[in-house]
């Protein structure tokens, strides 16, 4: 990888946004976040190519076979692998398209509070994508 | 308003002059975005198809209906649009093929790809 481009972390010079995108940052800098939003978008792309086989080659497939192929170990872990990678791939891309058009140019002044509570939904919705599937898969009879 | 006025941001125009690397590169965040929403509905429809005979025969009416079959089909579009833009994001991160012809290639490559994926997803869910 010759030149990741991050595009923030170092902190400085950006006013009051810096305050947010400091303490908002998922990984400790722009670099973190760049390998780690492509590392999880390896990881959840392998995992929905696994889905896409299974599908495909289980077909048709109906309760017992879902039920299955979710709940054996293998499939227990890789989903957790998933959710988890989810969860940083989603963060660090909805973080990045927030930061990108949640600002003073368009908002105002207000726009830090409008931009936390962007952040705050997201971590929500994020928190279900990874704790609905793990309370799912992990307790299949 | 004066007819001849200046416009200072004309989106028609702008649309229509968008090169195909922009194309790419926009629909590749919208996507992202419609997958972040429709996460929901497959964390439901998981969830669902997991309880018992009846929730699956549940989950199955729902993608059979014809809203829940548009949805399926939007959001797993999206996944193989997204997919294949971010796969081609991360050779140009690799610097392969990140000329501007290349990029040009690549950029009608991943829409011509996730255009088959979308024809071939609607075949396969109706
Ligand atoms: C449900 C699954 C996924 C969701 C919700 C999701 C969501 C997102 C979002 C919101 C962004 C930010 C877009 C932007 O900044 O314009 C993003 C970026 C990205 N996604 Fe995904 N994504 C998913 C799966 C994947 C997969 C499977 C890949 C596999 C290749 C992938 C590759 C990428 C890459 C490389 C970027 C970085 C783009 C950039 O830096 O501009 N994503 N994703």
């Amino acid at each position: 990888m010759a030149h990741p481009c991050p595009r923030r972390g170092g902190g400085g010079g950006t006013g009051d946004l810096a305050l947010v995108t400091n303490v908002a940052s998922f990984g400790r800098s722009g670099l973190a976040d760049f390998v780690l939003q492509r590392v999880s978008a390896v990881v959840v792309g392998l995992y929905a190519l696994c889905l896409l086989g299974f599908f495909v080659t289980a077909a048709p497939v109906d309760h017992a076979a879902l039920a299955d192929f979710f709940e054996s170990l293998p499939m227990r872990v890789f989903t957790t692998l998933a959710v988890v990678s989810l969860a940083a791939h989603a963060w660090i891309g909805m973080w990045t398209i927030g930061t990108d058009y949640i600002r003073r140019h368009y908002f105002g002044a207000g726009h830090t509070v409008y931009l936390a509570i962007y952040l705050i939904v997201c971590i929500g919705l994020i928190s279900v994508y990874v704790l609905w599937p793990l309370s799912v898969v992990w307790t299949v009879p | 308003m004066h007819p001849d006025r200046p416009v200072n941001l004309p989106l028609p125009r702008l649309a229509a002059a968008m090169p195909v690397t922009a194309v790419a590169s926009i629909l590749h965040r919208i996507t992202g975005i419609v997958l972040f929403a429709g996460t929901l509905f497959l964390c439901y429809l998981l969830d669902l198809a997991l309880t018992g005979e009846a929730g699956f025969a549940q989950a199955a009416a729902i993608i059979d209906a014809p809203p829940g079959a548009l949805a399926a089909w939007a959001i797993l579009t999206s996944l193989a649009y997204h997919v294949v833009a971010g796969v081609k994001h991360l050779l140009l991160d690799f610097h392969i093929g990140d000329s501007l012809q290349a990029g040009r290639i690549g950029s009608w490559l991943t829409l011509v790809l996730a255009a088959v994926a979308a024809v071939g997803l609607a075949i396969w869910l109706w």
